[in-house]
């Protein structure tokens, strides 16, 4: 798709201005630099990833078996409320957005991301955002425990006290992800190399300039609804109130507006990292590129019809019903022709099965299960069983672990070498490979027979008949979270030493980020490429 | 930023790029700014979407006024009466009668009870909803306790009333209704 002149890059002219650098904390805290505030992201989305996750080992430690052992109830659900919250707004959001932050100037040929300075603000200040949500553990009241949906009147007449940490938390979080999405559409719209038109972009920025888009839109209702919460809790305002006129199904109506569109805000960067790395390793072109910016473009369309699929059992009318039935259920169009992309691809493609390679293919078998069950879930009569059952948690977990998160590890492992400039070490990567694969399956998919079973989500306590199964899970839980610090091995092995990576490790890559040097130099393409 | 190219050329790269972004920016921050505002707007959008669809069952707060357009006698419906009362107001708040039958277009009257059980005054105020919600729009009440606010001394207890019709154009597939009102304490917001 694109060609690029190597310009005998750069690069050699680049490296002696890195003395003006600053050195320690005083880099990364004034750091306008791309590549640094990507690094920044990255990091900061595995601390929240491992605390994220270590309340996950909590929670299925209390449910090893039946009663309660570890935890009371409330904390309990203080724990499955803030994990919600930290793996989508700390750990997976943060993540993709780091890597836009990395590669997108790289894979357009910018010197760096358009607006340097909001970047740096945009990052600098979600640590405080988490500070707040985190520290309201340390409080009287207790962390916030009405579930990552907040809805009303859980979290306003029901509050434990926490509605205004949680609520300035998520504005915080907001308006940092509202300034990281206009710099990526800022950087995309005007820093385009020479000649790389709209439909040469790769997949990869494509869908981080639709997701950025997303953000722009939804975040501001986000942004809104918790105001309205706040006001609710703290200032005598009814918006969800029945008492004085509100109504508290308005409230999941408005938060699902925004949390619909949330939900592919949190896949769309993932299919642009695998529509990268399937290619590469099997040395074909992406198989039918305009076709997945098309279905990219409709899945982000669709998203903002499709939200009242959560709230089937709020008494809907029947039209409403079949209304948002028939739109999710047209979502799987755009989102089958992605999965044929990437099958297509493969298809008769020199395959060789890298780590990246693996995490990628285990997405796209792991994230179309998690996309089957979603459309099990779209069927408003069956909804009414599933709803509020560990089936929901066993879906969003396929979509979400072994979906976004599984094409993160695939990301990191692919540019790993072009980011340090060593190779990873292999064998340690194949084993964080299997043993992710193998326990996040025993981890989540008993968990449909557990929710078809009718067993609730957010309970402490089960009743006897799921206690197997439920052990099994723990089990499964406890296996992958160690194997993530596997992951972490891999990675500081990775920054320390390892064999010196070339400019462009994987034969099959393609790509402007694959003509700079490994590790890329601090500064690159002062001087665009040119695109024939 | 962009070393180690030529001045002039640094200086007229910036430019336009400096003029495209700040163009790009206003159009974004214009959007975060307006989204914000739109997520405010679905308040009332929601409001008026409910009233012409009936989506959640809320029935009108304005009396009813009563059109002699016959009564269908082919059709029974039977409207069912359920009560709740919210978190921390002490009243006892019942139905005097559980169900009635109605042809469309009838009027009905029937009494809900209600005592203040504790030593102090209280100000309730009934909110009701109508399942299934395309039905709230039939459900006509000429006069209802709802329309106004309960203020109730301690241990008083009054009867309330309520007069209704189901509109006869309900649609054909809705046999029962079941009117809930769910009971709030008030007493703080009438106070301030």
């Amino acid at each position: 798709m694109m060609t690029t002149d190597t310009l005998n890059n750069t690069n050699d002219h680049d490296e002696h201005h890195d003395e003006h650098q600053m050195t320690g904390i005083k880099r990364w805290l004034y750091t306008t630099n791309h590549k640094d505030i990507g690094t920044l992201y990255l990091w900061f989305s595995f601390i929240m990833f491992l605390t994220g996750g270590a309340m996950a080992m909590v929670i299925r430690a209390e449910l090893f078996q039946p009663g309660l052992q570890i935890v009371e109830p409330d904390f309990f659900n203080q724990l499955t409320t803030v994990h919600g919250l930290i793996m989508v707004f700390g750990a997976i959001m943060p993540a993709f957005t780091g890597f836009a932050n990395w590669m997108l100037p790289m894979m357009i040929g910018a010197p760096d991301m358009a607006l340097p300075r909001m970047n740096n603000w945009s990052f600098w200040i979600l640590p405080f955002a988490f500070a707040i949500l985190l520290g309201s553990f340390f409080m009287e009241s207790g962390a916030p425990n009405f579930g990552w949906t907040f809805y009303a009147p859980l979290s306003t007449t029901y509050s434990n006290g926490s509605t205004a940490f949680f609520v300035f938390a998520v504005h915080i979080m907001g308006i940092s992800s509202i300034m990281g999405a206009i710099n990526i559409v800022v950087t995309i719209m005007n820093l385009r190399a020479p000649g790389m038109t709209y439909m040469k972009m790769p997949l990869f920025v494509w869908t981080f300039f639709i997701t950025a888009y997303l953000l722009i839109a939804v975040m501001p209702v986000l942004a809104g609804v918790v105001t309205m919460l706040l006001t609710d809790t703290y200032f005598g305002t009814s918006f969800f109130d029945a008492a004085g006129g509100g109504d508290p199904v308005m409230f999941q109506h408005i938060f699902w507006f925004f949390g619909h569109p949330e939900v592919y805000i949190m896949i769309l960067p993932a299919f642009g990292i695998v529509s990268t790395t399937i290619p590469a390793f099997s040395r074909k072109k992406l198989f039918g590129y305009s076709s997945m910016v098309y279905a990219t473009s409709s899945i982000a369309l669709l998203s903002f019809i499709v939200w009242a699929h959560h709230m089937f059992t709020t008494g809907m009318p029947l039209f409403g019903e079949l209304f948002f039935m028939y739109c999710t259920m047209l979502i799987a169009v755009p989102t089958g022709v992605k999965v044929f992309n990437w099958v297509a691809t493969m298809w008769r493609g020199s395959l060789t099965f890298e780590t990246p390679m693996l995490f990628s293919i285990a997405f796209v078998i792991l994230f179309t299960i998690g996309g089957f069950s979603g459309l099990m879930l779209a069927l408003t009569p069956v909804d009414f069983q599933y709803h509020d059952t560990y089936f929901v948690v066993a879906h969003f977990h396929y979509v979400l672990v072994t979906g976004s998160l599984f094409s993160i590890f695939a990301g990191a492992y692919y540019w790993l070498p072009k980011w340090t400039g060593h190779m990873y070490n292999d064998a340690l990567s194949k084993w964080h490979f299997w043993c992710s694969l193998i326990s996040v399956n025993l981890l989540f998919f008993p968990m449909h027979f557990l929710g078809l079973a009718g067993m609730p989500r957010r309970i402490p306590d089960y009743a006897l008949q799921f206690a197997d199964f439920n052990k099994w899970v723990s089990i499964g839980g406890f296996a992958f979270g160690l194997s993530q610090l596997i992951f972490l091995a891999v990675v500081i092995k990775c920054i320390k030493g390892g064999d010196k990576a070339p400019a462009k490790p994987w034969d099959g890559a393609e790509g402007l980020e694959w003509t700079v040097a490994s590790p890329a130099p601090y500064h690159t393409f002062s001087t665009p490429p040119k695109i024939d | 930023m962009s070393k180690g190219i030529e001045p002039e050329e640094k200086a007229q790269i910036k430019n336009t790029v400096k003029t495209n972004n700040t163009r790009v920016i206003k159009k974004l921050v214009l959007t975060v700014f307006a989204m914000f505002g739109f997520g405010f707007a679905l308040v009332p959008l929601y409001d008026v979407f409910c009233d012409i669809t009936g989506l959640n069952g809320k029935t009108s707060n304005v009396a009813a006024s009563y059109t002699e357009d016959g009564i269908d006698t082919s059709r029974i419906v039977i409207v069912q009466f359920i009560t709740r009362t919210a978190k921390g107001i002490p009243w006892k708040f019942e139905p005097m009668i559980n169900e009635v039958t109605v042809h469309p277009g009838e009027v009905k009257f029937v009494n809900f009870y209600a005592k203040n059980k504790s030593n102090r005054d209280i100000v309730g105020q009934a909110v009701p909803s109508v399942s299934p919600g395309l039905a709230a729009n039939y459900f006509q009440k000429i006069e209802c306790f709802c329309f106004t606010q309960q203020p109730l001394k301690a241990q008083e207890e009054v009867e309330m009333g309520l007069q209704f019709y189901v509109d006869i154009d309900l649609p054909k597939d809705i046999t029962t209704l079941t009117l809930s009102y769910t009971l709030y304490d008030i007493s703080e917001k009438v106070a301030s």
